[in-house]
């Protein structure tokens, strides 16, 4: 490998053998291409006529109002195909159309970063497969069909517990069997190396589109930026730009149930580092390393795993992480519509409820960004059912 | 222990604790009675990406019924009271990390293991396992697969210190139908290059796969799908999944002796 394959002792590359020579190429690939003037501009292209690019950061008044402080949203929720996940397949099928591959396959939770990689699969004419757990499929309807209509195969994983952790291992599976001619677009900042560094380069745009943002209409720096934290994409995409800034950072974990339970998706605030889908980080697992089930409301947050370089940002103390129960989660996720007729994700509605937590302890000129990393659309029908 | 030499091996696999610990025994001393030359056992894990549906079930039997990396090494203790048969172990990563590198290898020296596989383990991540391997007097073993490059296979063959597992097929561990031309092709690529024993696994599952397959040179092959199958099939009768695979493993060694004399 030409780069560190480690975000300080996480990260590397655990993967069988078989893969090895696909990650070098994929290495290969994105060490010559990401600086490359064709691509670079392809990509540019394709963000800004395609997904929509540069999304809004919004001044959320009536919040800012009632919590006492001044609170942007990041409005990834804008962005075609409603979710961030889009800044990533864009730029990963791009990968794929010039290292000539042929073939395309994804894993997918809630089914946004399915959809997205499946709108890109359309997009550029390449063959698509989207695996997904059983138990996802049926709490994910209407992602299911916007695949379909795409012209993406959903793939049902029925083991384990037919989640996003299980489609990863049967994305893992498919990839061995077919390396020669397929991509693999993983959907976050996790896995083998390099996936979680081209992941964050590709979200790095949220970030560095809010700095340049939030210094036109304040004129300064935020004191706190706040995202949620799955396997960590969207909020290592707000973050990286702020690293080296004197800036609050908050990434927020689903606690579930509650983080005293054992049903949450906390993998930074209660697991411990071990080696999940390619990758040493922090995981959630028991006392002889075999992986546990993750648990949250949104099916997005649901994984026992997160990216390298959140562990390591969490070791070196430079983010803090921390959770918000699936309660709190859909408590911000009605405040936000009620008050600024906005309905986000489940997930960001974490970042959301964090947010307004931090707020109040703030005094009224200090500024908080929310990343609202997508939109409340796919999670209608769950939600109708938990509030009934 | 030297099992290889100029004799050709037939290395059966299971997990430990399929279906169940008592069972499981079983089937280890049957295969032992019925003439493997070495085990190849793989401690049950929640997430195994290289491997099928097939052993995917098995992990998932015998981890349903409670086996664990302490439950694993004490069967391997027991299976040392009953024979001197050499012993691979086949595992994830997490298992050996979350007991500490060092730890592990030391528990698998005690307990008699001879070599260890770490499935998700290729060489740019080995250095500690090959210190702690090193260590506590455990040999290594390193896959070889149809991608692995010219540059990879050098690195590879200069670190390990057991045996190579040649993976026989692009994909994941299942029965497969037959031996293509390019298995044969590695086979012998990799044993140009070598004297360190070459097994084939993956997708080996008929008495004449295995015959092929040594007899392009190989020094013997591991069957894992096809013997779990047999407990798979056979779940509500404990004392046919043992003869059975006491059938299956005595007519694979004898294919693998009948291409040994040819050859």
């Amino acid at each position: 490998m030409k780069i560190d394959t480690r975000f300080g002792k996480y990260g590397g590359m655990f993967v069988p053998e078989t893969l090895m020579p696909a990650l070098e190429e994929l290495e290969r690939a994105y060490v010559k291409l990401k600086d490359d003037k064709g691509f670079k501009k392809e990509l540019h292209g394709l963000l800004e006529n395609y997904a929509g690019r540069p999304t809004p950061l919004y001044f959320a008044g009536n919040l800012s109002c009632k919590y006492g402080c001044r609170i942007y949203l990041k409005r990834e929720d804008l962005v075609h195909t409603g979710a961030h996940k889009i800044n990533n397949t864009l730029g990963q099928g791009l990968l794929a159309k010039y290292m000539g591959k042929t073939r395309l396959i994804a894993e997918t939770g809630a089914g946004q970063h399915g959809v997205a990689t499946a709108a890109v699969g359309a997009l550029l004419g390449i063959r698509t497969y989207i695996f997904m757990g059983t138990l996802d499929i049926e709490r994910q309807k209407l992602n299911v069909f916007r695949m379909k209509l795409c012209g993406a195969e959903v793939v049902p994983v029925a083991s384990g517990a037919g989640t996003l952790k299980d489609a990863v291992n049967e994305a893992l599976r498919d990839w061995i069997a077919n390396v020669r001619d397929t991509y693999y677009v993983l959907g976050s900042v996790v896995g083998p190396h390099p996936y979680p560094m081209i992941v964050r380069d590709f979200q790095r745009v949220i970030g560095e589109e809010t700095k340049k943002q939030i210094m036109d209409v304040e004129g300064r720096l935020p004191d706190a930026i706040v995202a949620c934290v799955g396997g960590g994409s969207n909020s290592i995409g707000m973050f990286f730009k702020f690293l080296s800034d004197d800036v609050k950072l908050y990434g927020v974990e689903a606690a579930g149930l509650g983080m005293d339970t054992n049903k949450h998706g906390a993998s930074l605030c209660r697991g411990e580092p071990g080696i999940l889908h390619g990758s040493l980080s922090y995981i959630l697992q028991d006392k002889d390393g075999q992986i546990n089930e993750a648990y949250s409301i949104s099916a997005g947050l649901d994984y026992p795993g997160v990216g390298p370089e959140h562990s390591a940002l969490k070791d070196a103390g430079r983010v803090e992480y921390v959770g918000i129960t699936d309660k709190e989660a859909l408590s911000a996720f009605k405040e936000l519509s009620l008050l600024e007729g906005i309905i986000p994700a489940l997930e960001s509605a974490h970042a959301v409820a964090y947010a307004l937590k931090v707020a109040k302890k703030m005094k009224k000129e200090d500024i908080i960004i929310v990343n609202l990393s997508g939109r409340g659309d796919k999670d209608m029908e769950h939600v109708m059912r938990v509030m009934k | 222990m030297n099992v290889f030499g100029k004799r050709k091996i037939f290395v059966p696999f299971v997990v430990v604790g399929d279906p169940d610990y008592d069972t499981s025994k079983k089937i280890i001393m049957k295969m032992i009675d019925e003439g493997a030359d070495m085990l190849e056992l793989g401690f049950a894990f929640s997430d195994p990406v290289a491997d099928g549906p097939t052993i995917q079930l098995a992990d998932k039997r015998a981890l349903d019924n409670d086996a664990c990396v302490d439950s694993s090494f004490r069967m391997i203790q027991e299976i040392r009271k009953y024979s001197r048969i050499p012993i691979s172990l086949l595992i994830y990563s997490n298992l050996v990390h979350r007991r500490g590198i060092d730890n592990f290898y030391a528990d698998a020296h005690n307990a008699g293991v001879d070599y260890v596989l770490v499935a998700d383990v290729p060489i740019e991540e080995a250095g500690p396992f090959l210190d702690a391997a090193r260590n506590h007097g455990v040999d290594t073993v390193f896959i070889i697969s149809q991608t692995t490059t010219y540059e990879r296979i050098s690195l590879i063959l200069k670190n390990v210190s057991g045996y190579i597992y040649l993976v026989s097929i692009l994909g994941v561990t299942g029965a497969r139908k037959g031996v293509s031309h390019d298995t044969l092709d590695l086979v012998r690529k990799v044993t140009e290059k070598t004297d360190v024993p070459v097994l084939v696994g993956f997708g080996v599952s008929e008495p004449a796969h295995a015959q092929k397959i040594v007899t392009a040179g190989a020094d013997g092959v591991i069957v894992g799908s096809a013997i779990v199958r047999i407990i798979e099939k056979n779940l509500d009768d404990k004392k046919k999944i043992v003869d059975e695979i006491g059938k299956f493993v005595r007519e694979m060694k004898e294919a693998v002796k009948r291409a040994t004399q040819k050859y």
